[in-house]
């Protein structure tokens, strides 16, 4: 009975046919998002459970708390973006393609994170009893933003998964953004800087369902920002104003602490830096140089060791001797050197896979032999698995980092000076790194990286400029090293393997600077931020968390191969989208400049 | 040069004077592109050696270079991730020597050195008629233009002897006669050039002197009247079987590859 007819496939018909998914006129489309924009902010003026038990108090009237304050902010987003999809002045900037992505998904993030909340109301509390009727207009008002965005009308497609993809997609091409005047360029990046800063601060301080709220909404307004193309017009913002964006990325991380009231975050914030710091060291010898370094955590084990033995703790080898930090921090540096001297003469003579087997073994060879050397299975210089500990804190000019200190009405406690310490470090670090990789051996490590053969028959010494991308990575780790024996008050060869359910190890390293985003500053901060914070808000997650840390992985190779903050010559390996093709700046490398506050 | 059983050049004894432009052609698998590997240190010959200027070069292709000579590859091998502009510092590398201090402290001399750089890179870059596209990434470049830009990169290096593997391969025989002018302006600068190629209308037009290799060894070497009125030439391209008596050869045969060649540029 099957009847095999010729069924041509009626062409897309007419031209440019636009409609939604949800059959609305376009009138209704929009005010839905407005109105459900304002409905959502003004719901969290209202109570949204009975009782304080839940977390960040919802009960108050007209004052909204916790997660209200989340679903606020991203009801005004949502409001804004759709104002600015009505044309109002001053506002066409927030939709540069005028394309619908943003609406979606910002209107997605309102409803994520007032959802999110509703649930874990009942969930927590054991019912929808514990809902209050602000909690049923919150969730109605939350979704009216969803329906009016996928009403929105765009061009016909076949399938209705296709729709919902052009729903989230950025378009091909963002317009040019107007001239404006130096002052307001500048404005702008301060003001950017400032709200990265907020957010950030805001986001270390948040613990449990309250981080989960954070994180979906500024997972959504992020991927928002990303389709309207803002995150374009930034990068093209701070390469214009290179220097004037660095200086405003330093001052929002040296605001960061004085933000804080409660010492525990800028302890977070001083391992978030420590590893950052590392991990741009591994950038110099991965994203550069391209050489797949897996033991690379053994260099910090290297300056965290020789600083532990400097530093007139008790229980080191040397007690008796207490070097300055100065003198500490270069005799770990120069160890590191020494080391990474020692280990890269050998390995890179191989290449590839080879290169990384063998470092792998080099990392676990430091951590095996550290701790070996405690006097019984070999000299006794590391005190074995019990490390060495009750390092004391460092002082300049009797500035003690381990006291706290007032200023101008700010306290500022152990781990906020040390942080301050961590943040010039960085500094030194980032200037290095944008140095050395806009110069002739930078241009040789590209070189290589991009073809080896081809760059030696260029004349370039393959294994010197290797062996010196390996040697800086080594020193750069040395130094954050020896800072971090005094955070820690102690060493301990753990921390030091390959991979551990917490950062840092040669894993974590790795996955910050491709995480982040290969060959770039700020890509290895970005990396290092969320490798740190994830596992440490999320505690759910805690033994979980390798298995998480690798699905995402997994995803991430899928969809962004090159990290989140890409470089243009990654971008461009990996997606032939050809609007790249036509270079804006004269610069060698262009890395968009640090933009996260402390991160 | 031996690969496993395999005699891929043998004996081959072949000197380029300065200033002289030298055809190398023969059939697909002759050992062309080997014996470029060989004299650029790419590869290390079994046996033989290569000296510039009266002395042996050792058999380190930076070394090679860093001497002056300088080569292109037959399937082009530019830094396709770099701009064109990068591809051609990288290739004046072994001219400058500013090391990883210099570009950390980024004294005077380290800014003047990056200067003088990249104002040579757009010489060659207007040379070779590339200016125009110094911030374009390499990959992005069509065909022909990514040849010219490796033969530029190629003479960042400021060579004596420019080694040129196929450098017409895929290209429209306007593009041809363009790279034939490239050439000569090239031989005018003073650099001597041996090139490989099947396009032999490029190859008589362009060579004062061409050798035929066939199976690794050297078959004729002269004039472009002596090589083309030469039969055994015709036969080889013809695939006809190739009796081993080459007069050039050098009669020991334990000798299995003499490769040496001798540019004496300047
Ligand atoms: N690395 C290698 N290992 C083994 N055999 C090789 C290697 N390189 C080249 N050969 C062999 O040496 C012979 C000469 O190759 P070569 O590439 O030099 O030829 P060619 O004259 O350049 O040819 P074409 O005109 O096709 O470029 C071939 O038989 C090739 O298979
Ligand atoms: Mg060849």
């Amino acid at each position: 009975m099957t009847e095999t007819t010729e069924t041509p496939k009626t062409p897309a018909a007419a031209p440019a046919e636009q409609r939604g998914l949800i059959p609305l006129p376009l009138a209704a489309a929009r005010a839905l998002l407005l109105v459900g924009g304002i409905a959502t902010t003004a719901s969290t003026f209202l109570p949204w459970t009975w009782t304080s038990d839940f977390p960040g108090d919802l009960t108050v009237n007209g004052y909204p708390g916790g997660l209200q304050i989340l679903t606020l902010v991203a009801g005004l987003i949502t409001v804004l973006f759709a104002l600015a999809s009505y044309g109002v002045r001053g506002l066409g900037w927030l939709l540069p393609a005028r394309n619908n992505a943003p609406l979606v998904l910002t209107a997605l993030s309102g409803f994520a994170v007032t959802w999110y909340t509703v649930l874990t109301i009942a969930g927590e509390l054991g019912g929808i009893v514990n809902w209050e009727p602000g909690t049923y207009i919150a969730a109605v008002a939350s979704l009216l933003p969803v329906i009016g965005a996928l009403a929105l009308p765009q061009d016909a497609t076949d399938t209705t998964k296709e729709a919902l993809k052009a729903y989230i997609a950025k378009p091909d091409r963002i317009p040019a953004p107007q001239a404006t005047a130096p002052w307001i360029q500048r404005l702008a990046i301060t003001i950017i800087a400032a709200l990265a800063l907020t957010v950030f601060a805001y986001g270390i301080d948040a613990e449990d369902e309250l981080f989960i709220g954070f994180l979906i909404v500024v997972v959504f307004t992020s991927w928002a920002l990303h389709s309207a193309g803002l995150f374009d017009r930034f990068s093209h913002l701070t390469a214009t104003n290179r220097s004037f964006a660095l200086a405003m990325g330093f001052v929002a991380a040296i605001a960061f602490p004085f933000t804080q009231t409660n010492d525990h975050y800028a302890n977070l914030g001083v391992n978030i830096l420590i590893f950052g710091t590392v991990a741009l060291g591994l950038n110099i010898v991965v994203g550069l140089a391209g050489l797949l370094d897996l033991g690379y955590v053994a260099f910090l084990g290297v300056g965290a060791y020789t600083a532990a033995l400097v530093s007139g703790s008790e229980f080191s080898k040397f007690s008796g001797v207490q070097f300055p930090f100065w003198a500490a921090a270069l005799t770990g540096a120069a160890a590191s050197l020494v080391f990474g001297v020692l280990i890269g003469a050998p390995t890179l003579r191989l290449r590839g896979d080879y290169l990384a087997i063998v470092t792998l073994g080099f990392g676990e060879i430091f951590r095996i032999a550290v701790n070996n050397m405690d006097g019984v299975s070999g000299p006794d210089i590391t005190n074995g698995p019990n490390g060495i500990p009750s390092i004391p804190d460092l002082s300049f000019f009797g500035f003690n980092f381990g006291d706290s200190h007032d200023i101008a009405g700010f306290t500022i406690g152990r781990f906020a000076n040390y942080y301050l310490l961590m943040v010039l470090i960085m500094a030194l670090v980032i200037t290095i790194y944008r140095r050395a990789s806009d110069s002739r051996i930078g241009r040789s490590w590209i070189a290589i990286r991009e073809d080896e053969t081809a760059a030696t028959a260029m004349g370039i010494n393959g294994f010197r400029v290797k062996l010196i991308a390996f040697a800086l990575g080594a020193t750069l780790a040395g130094l954050a090293g020896t800072v971090s024996a005094h955070v820690t008050y102690s060493v301990v060869p753990n921390p030091y393997q390959f991979a551990g359910a917490a950062p840092p190890n040669s894993a974590f390293l790795l996955a910050a600077v491709v995480l982040g985003g290969m060959g770039t500053v700020s890509g290895p901060f970005l990396g290092a931020a969320l490798l740190y914070l994830l596992p440490e808000k999320l505690v759910a997650l805690q033994d979980k968390s390798l298995l998480a840390f690798g699905i995402a992985l997994i995803l991430l190779m899928r969809f962004r191969p090159e990290g989140i903050i890409p470089n243009r010559r990654r971008q461009l390996e990996f997606h032939e989208t050809g609007q790249l093709d036509v270079p804006e700046t004269t610069t060698l490398t262009d890395e968009p400049a640090i933009t996260k506050a402390g991160a | 040069m031996r690969f496993g059983g395999l005699t891929a050049v043998r004996s081959v004894d072949f000197t380029v004077n300065s200033g002289e432009i030298v055809g190398l052609i023969g059939p697909n698998g002759a050992g062309k592109t080997t014996f470029f590997n060989c004299l650029t240190g790419l590869y290390v010959p079994t046996e033989g050696t290569v000296s510039y200027k009266g002395t042996v070069l050792p058999p380190k292709p930076h070394l090679v270079t860093k001497a002056g000579i300088a080569r292109t590859f037959q399937n082009i091998r530019l830094f396709a991730n770099m701009t064109v502009l990068e591809n051609v510092l990288v290739g004046r590398h072994t001219r400058t020597k500013e090391g990883l201090w210099s570009a950390l402290l980024r004294g005077p001399g380290f800014k003047k050195a990056e200067k003088a750089s990249e104002e040579r890179a757009m010489e060659l870059l207007e040379f070779i008629g590339l200016a125009h596209k110094r911030d374009h990434l390499a990959r992005n470049l069509p065909y022909g233009e990514q040849r010219k830009l490796e033969i530029a990169r190629a003479l960042a290096s400021e060579p004596g002897l420019l080694l040129l593997d196929e450098p017409t391969a895929g290209m429209n025989p306007q593009e041809t006669r363009a790279t034939e002018e490239l050439v000569f302006a090239i031989r005018d600068k003073g650099i001597a050039v041996l090139v490989i190629e099947h396009d032999m209308r490029f190859i008589f037009n362009l060579c004062d002197r061409v050798a035929v290799l066939v199976q690794g060894e050297k078959l004729v070497e002269g004039t472009s009247d002596v090589v083309q009125a030469d039969e055994r030439v015709v036969a080889a391209y013809l695939g006809e079987p190739f009796e081993a008596t080459p007069e050039d050869t050098q009669p020991a045969t334990e000798a299995e590859s003499t490769t040496s060649t001798k540019g004496e540029a300047q």
